[in-house]
Parts: C-alpha cells; structure tokens; sequence
C-alpha cells in the first residue's frame, strides 16, 4: 500500500513539474517510436549475433584461462604467469580502447590474410576483454567447490585433469551460473561499443534517428528492446538453478 | 519669406528622414523589437553562442585555446565564426560581448532551457529537426562530397550509380549519411562513425573505400588529415537544397532578429565574401 503511494507520488510530482511536457515530446513521442522502432529492431540483429557468437567463445577460452591459472607444479609457472598477466591486462585497459587499437590499428597493418572487417575485430576485441572477467568468475566457482572434493577425486586415483573435468569443473559451473549470467548480459549492452568501428547496430541505429528527427524517443525504443530480452533470460537462468538445486538436493527431507 | 522657410522645413525634414531611414551596412539594428536592449537573450548584455568541440576548419580557425581543441571559436576566423560575428555585429553586440561554450552536437536538441542563444556546427535544417528546434534561415548552401585515397578504384568513379559497389561511411547524425541512404543507395550499407576521425581510420585500415562530407571539410580532409587522400567528385544536390542553419530553443523570438540580419548580410554581399575568403572551392570533379 505504502509503495503504491510512494510510486504514485513520484508520478505526481513528475508529471506536473514545469518542464514536463516538454520531456514527454522529446522522449515519449509516440509516432516517433512508431517510425524509429522498425528500423532499430532490425538493427538488433547485428547486436544478437555478436553476442550470441562472441558469448560461446568467452565462456570456452575464459574456463581456458581459469585453469590454466590453476595448474599446479612449478614447471607451468610460466602457463600460470601468462594467464595472470592476460586477465590483468585485459582487465585493465578499458574496452573501448582495445576495441579502437584492434579494430583499426590491425587492420591498418595490412598483414596478408589477416581479416580486416570491423564485425570480426569488434567480437575479437570483445570476447578477449570479457575472458578476463569472466575467468575470474571461474576461478571463484573452482575454489569454492571444496576442496574434499578435489582430494577425495585425487586419492581415488584421477589425475588433476581429471579430478577438474570430471569432478570440480561440473560443480563448479553451477555455482557461478548467476554471475555468469551477469556478464552476458553486460556482454548484450558492450556490444554497442562495435559501433565504434562502422557497424550499424541498434544503439547507432537509435542514435541516427535522434539526430535525424532531433527527437530521443528512439533512445527509449532502443531501452525497451534491450529490456524485453533480458527480463526472459534471466527468469529462464532462475528456472535453471532452481531445476538444478532440485536435482542437487533430492530426497532430502523439505 | 514664407515659402522659403517652408522650403527649408521640407528638405531639413526630408534630409533627417533620409538620414535616419537606413543604417549603414554595417550599423547595429536599431528598430523596435529587435533593438539590442529587446532581445530574448540567456544572459542579458552577451551573445551566448556555442558550437561542438573540437571544432574544425574551414568552419572555425584561430591557434587551439583551452579548452578548444584544433580551433578557437573565438577568433572570429573560420566561416561559422565570421558569419556569427557578423551576425552579432548586426544585432549590435561588439565582439567583446560574445561568449562561446562547448556543447556536444547531441546535447544541442536537449529538452529545457538551452544554455545558449544560437548554436552553430554545420547543422543542416529538416522539416523533422524544426519541430523540436527553430531554424535560422540558411547561411550556407552545401554540396556533399566523396573522399577517398589516391589510386584506389573508387577515384576512377564518375557518377552517382558507379559508387553503388563501394563500402562508403559517413559520420553520425549527419546528413552525408542520409545522402549515402537515400540518394547514392549503394548495395553494402554505409558505415557510420562517431566522428570524420574515426571514418578516416577506417578508410586507412581498408575497411571502407569512400567518406562522404560536405564539401569544404571534404577539402580540409584531404589537405590536412588524408596523407595521400583525393576528393573523388562533388556530388549533385537533389531534391530540396540542403543548407545549414542556427539552431535556437524552440519559438524563441530571437530568431526573426537574426534572420533580418542574415538577410542583410547576404544582400550586402558579406556572405559572398566569407565563402570566397574560408570556403575556396577549386577543384573538385562534378559527379553526375
């Protein structure tokens, strides 16, 4: 009850501030959306394919990254020293900027059968950052499996590679499906950033249209988009775990 | 007796008339509601003006100064700045009474109160754009054009249909793309950048073989920022010519104030002459 009137107050207030209504032409202008929409969405299709594409390699090459870090024996220190310095590099340099040096600087290199476009370097550029983090999340997954359990794989005679793949790994995974959910979807929203280098995808496409008309309501198209993908995914993540907590916990007494 | 003096009451009265009756080209606008003191001004006693920044060649000019980077709007050099303190002139501020700000092209059509009077940027007008900002009328009339490298194919081109094949880009929110989307058509879509810089990498690493811009950056482009870069043609106008204008808050009355001035400074050839002084153009190939 107390939220509704909280909700409806903030309504009112908004609603009659002195530079409402010309907000609501700028931002909520319905025939604007109507134009604008068409165009965006099929502008968004370039931003699913870079990330669905992109998103398949990070989550392989950043659980590369993760347990490479984690080899033991100090005959791989080099191995471990490479992977650390990666995801600090990456980490650290911003991603636009990785995006600006390897979008354009490689290119201009020439280099004989080196790919040139812009869509390949952008998803380059992107799945090299995001391994990095992604890598980390990993790494919290792998440690907090607990360490009976890598022991217990051990003394029945896996090898490490073995006790990771066939034992920790797995339960690893499960744990870390919520934050690696998160950097998907932070993932959806990065690949705006392609833009940068020529490609026409939803965000740019929302943004031709403000300046064409003067008008930000495509800015709001564009937000609307973006939520309605997200909003299924993450129920659907939720199913997920739910469904695999059932399976973990199965005839235990509720 | 009588009818002399009458005579001289006559050509006394018909002298001050004459007198009074038009300024100078250059004098300030003194009459009724666009007299300096009327106006519908941000800060009374200045002219507020603002453009994007960096603001480039031959549209501003001047040594960089803080925090403007390539230029100084200032300066009064430059084709937007020459034209802005001339129009300034007109309305009857001294170029002492002219302050600049810097506001990103995007945030010039932001909703509320505008911090400036008028903003310039090689802003063209569209029926779509004057519904949510009022337009100056046109201080410059502008011809696209297409950039390239020298020696690629694309150079060879002669007409609009023979860019179809080729990868062109342009920059954001400009109408060099809407020209690339409606008139030129070409089969790959254009790619769009943030700035000309970031089209100019693009046309160095390969990715694209042509810019489109309007014509005097195309010139600017090509002498300063291209090593080995060419003006491939200028390119036709078709359908309603395509002209810059100042951009103003919506209904602001100061608008009518600047386009009489605007008029007078076309019809006493003043424009004319900051063209021909700022905006050379020698040179460029017609494309069909």
């Amino acid at each position: 009850m107390s939220t509704a009137i909280f909700v409806a107050l903030i309504a009112f207030a908004v609603v009659n501030s002195a530079g409402w209504d010309d907000v609501k032409q700028s931002f909520f202008d319905r025939q604007e959306f109507e134009e604008a929409f068409p165009e965006i969405l099929s502008a968004f299709w370039t931003n699913v394919k870079i990330f669905l594409v992109a998103e398949v390699f990070i989550l392989v090459f950043a659980l590369l990254i993760a347990v490479l870090r984690s080899v033991p024996g100090p005959v791989f220190f080099p191995v471990r020293a490479l992977a650390v310095v990666y995801v600090d590099l990456f980490r650290g340099i911003p991603t636009i900027l990785v995006i600006y040096i390897l979008g354009f600087g490689v290119p201009a290199l020439a280099l004989p059968g080196v790919p040139i476009g812009p869509l390949f370097w952008g998803i380059v550029s992107l799945v090299l950052v995001y391994s990095a983090y992604v890598s980390e999340v990993y790494r919290a997954g792998i440690d907090s499996v607990h360490p009976s359990q890598a022991a217990a794989a051990r003394s029945l005679g896996l090898t490490h590679g073995q006790a990771l793949r066939f034992v920790v790994i797995p339960q690893a995974v499960r744990r870390v499906i919520p934050p690696l959910l998160n950097d998907f979807i932070g993932l959806q929203k990065d690949t705006a950033l392609v833009a940068l280098l020529g490609v026409v995808e939803a965000f740019r496409q929302s943004q031709i249209d403000v300046a064409g008309s003067f008008n930000y309501t495509p800015y709001i198209a564009t937000a609307i988009i973006f939520v309605a993908l997200t909003v299924p995914m993450a129920r659907f993540t939720d199913w997920l775990i739910a469904r695999d907590k059932r399976r973990q916990q199965a005839g235990r007494v509720a | 007796m009588r009818t002399v003096l009458f005579g001289l009451t006559l050509t006394s009265l018909a002298l001050v008339l004459a007198a009074t009756a038009t300024g100078t080209p250059s004098g300030p606008a003194q009459s009724g509601s666009c007299a300096k003191a009327n106006l519908n001004l941000v800060k009374d006693g200045q002219l507020s003006l603002a453009t994007d920044n960096p603001a480039f060649p031959p549209w501003w000019g001047g040594a960089a100064k803080k925090p403007w980077q390539v230029s100084n709007p200032a300066s009064g050099k430059g084709y937007e700045s020459a034209v802005a303190y001339a129009v300034a002139k007109q309305l009857g501020f001294s170029k002492g009474q002219v302050a600049w700000s810097a506001v990103p092209f995007n945030n010039s059509f932001r909703p509320g109160k505008k911090p400036f009077d008028f903003y310039m940027a090689q802003v063209s007008y569209s029926k779509e754009r004057a519904q949510n900002v009022s337009f100056s009328n046109s201080y410059y009339y502008v011809n696209q054009a297409v950039v390239a490298n020298a020696g690629t194919p694309i150079t060879r081109v002669g007409t609009v249909a023979g860019l179809r094949r080729y990868k062109l880009g342009a920059q954001v929110g400009t109408t060099s793309y809407a020209y690339i989307q409606n008139i030129i058509r070409p089969s790959q879509s254009a790619a769009v950048y943030d700035s000309n810089n970031d089209a100019i990498s693009a046309l160095n690493a390969g990715q694209i073989d042509g810019i489109v811009v309007d014509l005097p950056t195309a010139f600017f482009v090509v002498a300063v920022q291209l090593d080995d870069g060419e003006i491939v043609g200028k390119l036709p106008q078709r359908g309603a010519r395509e002209q810059f204008g100042m951009v103003f808050q919506k209904g602001n009355t100061l608008v009518r104030c600047v386009n009489r001035a605007l008029n007078r400074l076309w019809a006493n050839g003043t424009i004319k002459g900051l063209q021909r002084k700022y905006l050379a153009q020698a040179g460029a190939p017609d494309l069909r």
